[in-house]
């Protein structure tokens, strides 16, 4: 019933010295929003771009939607779009005639073109502004009109590499539903991004990718559970906090009564990815 | 077919945005070659005859010639460098099923364009200043030569914003490239009577090709016909290399 569209076999990048990223082995499911959750630095783009055939890996293989990325790119590129982080759009084209390069490049003729673009203009929520420049619009209209440029040929998987890097928590929001609704539409999305929330709000299973390997591989939930569904976070005198996990909220309790006078703040709240990736690579946990 | 339409394509986008800047576009590539023509043509050259013609004769399809290169070069390059190196939405042509090929046509053409339209308004002001040198029966093979010229620079410019890893790398082939090849292609002196060592090295250089060519077309003086060949041959080994270097940019 589970279809694979991406499949990796320790997929390896070294860029001079540095692994980029090393031994990454993951499967990504037809329908499902595949979070690929990692600080700056960590390899997530390193590995979109692998993907999506810009970049080849220096050991290991990847399958994208059946085809092998070093051998068949040509088969890849047609079954995926790509949103990339930066703005890959010509600044000095309309929203309209970036979308209407990106048609002709698919060999799209002028009525499916028309088509289209309408379509999609209406679907992203840019018909109003389709005669602007890109460089006249703001930086989440700029976003709708890359994802509306990378689903031109109708893709069934969808790469986006940090859709919403440094957009207003508002916007944020509006790209957020454009992606499940894309989902929901059947487009297979696998997306990277360095906010904890939005691989929480998003996506159906996240992938924890630190120092070029993925470190962690379920859905949020699962995640959590692992470490612990509720996190007491202690605050000392001198400033510093620690961390530590509990199954249920009556433990956490337990624990808190448990505690010295001298701690000064208590907060007893519910776990979050953060605190997964925290505990899991035992960076900025205390005591 | 499918590979010329796909060339379209990629020229019918920077032509989109040409339209946009045209008259900006055309001021600026404008200036240079009519500082050159005002400051060695009229300032300098005006009571110099040079090889039984006046030095404005002389000189006007020389700086035609250098206006073809720099619009051109500039034309293709300038913008592709800028999108490969600093916007990165070069990806996007690389990402879609379309030959490199293509891609190297396509963006040629728009420097091509670019030259045309620029060295052609210098025509216009040329014929101005000196009418009888376009009086010459070989106009049309001046037009045929300026527009090879036109290719052979603007494959230049998209094979140099190809392999350049900077924007100041654009400036230094600008400078230590472009700049001399202006100036020593026997675009403002002939080169007959140089040494042979010398002589031979300007030969090397495309401009110098294109410069003897259109002099000897709109004075209607026996034609190199070698030269132009040898332009042919300088675009086709830029082709070939803008090739190269995009498929090795290309997985």
């Amino acid at each position: 019933m589970l279809d694979e569209v991406i499949i990796t076999e320790g997929l390896s990048k070294k860029y001079g010295d540095l692994w980029a990223i090393k031994n990454l082995s993951l499967k990504v499911f037809s329908g499902e929003i595949f979070g690929f959750l990692g600080p700056n630095g960590a390899g997530k783009t390193t590995t979109i771009r692998i993907l999506t055939t810009l970049t080849k890996p220096t050991f290991g293989r990847a399958w994208v939607g059946g085809f092998d990325v070093s051998e068949k790119p040509e088969k890849v590129r047609e079954v995926i779009g790509v949103m990339q982080q930066h703005l890959s759009l010509d600044r000095d084209l309309t929203v309209r005639e970036n979308m209407e390069l990106r048609a002709r490049l698919h060999h799209f003729d002028a009525s499916e073109r028309k088509k289209r673009i309408a379509e999609l203009l209406e679907y992203v929520g840019l018909t109003e502004h389709a005669d602007r420049t890109i460089d006249e619009l703001s930086g989440g209209l700029q976003r709708r009109t890359m994802i509306a440029c990378s689903l031109i040929h109708k893709p069934k998987l969808l790469f986006l590499d940090e859709p919403t890097v440094g957009l207003d928590a508002h916007t944020r929001r509006r790209m957020w539903d454009l992606i499940r609704r894309l989902n929901t539409d059947g487009v297979t999305v696998f997306l990277t991004t360095h906010y904890i929330e939005e691989a929480e709000a998003l996506c159906h299973r996240v992938g924890i990718i630190h120092e070029g390997q993925l470190i962690a591989l379920d859905n949020p939930f699962e995640l959590r559970q692992k470490i612990g569904l509720f996190t007491v976070v202690t605050i000392r005198e001198n400033g510093n906090a620690s961390y530590k996990y509990f199954p249920d909220k009556m433990v956490a309790t337990q624990y808190v009564q448990s505690l010295p006078s001298t701690v000064k703040t208590i907060v007893v709240r519910e776990s979050n990815l953060e605190d997964v990736f925290l505990e899991l690579t035992g960076r900025g946990v205390g005591d | 077919m499918k590979a010329l339409i796909d060339a379209y394509t990629v020229f019918w986008a920077d032509l989109r945005v040409l339209r946009r800047h045209l008259v900006r576009t055309i001021a600026t590539s404008l200036i240079n070659p009519l500082l050159y023509l005002l400051a060695f043509g009229y300032g300098l050259g005006r009571g110099i005859s040079f090889e039984g013609y006046s030095y404005l004769d002389f000189v006007v399809p020389g700086i035609i010639a250098l206006t073809a290169m720099t619009s051109s070069f500039n034309g293709s390059g300038s913008k592709l460098h800028v999108d490969r190196l600093f916007y990165k939405c070069f990806d996007e042509y690389l990402m879609a099923p379309v030959n490199i090929s293509s891609i190297v046509i396509g963006k040629t053409l728009i420097g091509v364009v670019r030259g045309i339209i620029s060295s052609a308004a210098l025509l216009f002001t040329g014929l101005m200043i000196s009418p009888k040198i376009f009086a010459s029966p070989m106009l049309p093979l001046f037009v045929l030569v300026l527009i090879i010229s036109c290719f052979v620079f603007a494959l230049l410019g998209v094979l140099v914003a190809l392999l350049v890893k900077s924007h100041q790398d654009m400036n230094t082939f600008s400078t230590l490239v472009l700049l001399p090849m202006t100036f020593l292609s026997g675009t403002f002196f002939s080169l007959e009577g140089l040494p042979e060592t010398l002589k031979t090295a300007l030969y090397l250089l495309p401009l110098t090709h294109s410069s003897q060519c259109l002099r000897a077309a709109a004075l209607n003086q026996p034609f190199p016909l070698e030269s132009l060949l040898a332009l042919i041959g300088f675009g086709a080994l830029l082709f070939s290399g803008s090739v190269l270097a995009l498929k090795k940019a290309s997985v």
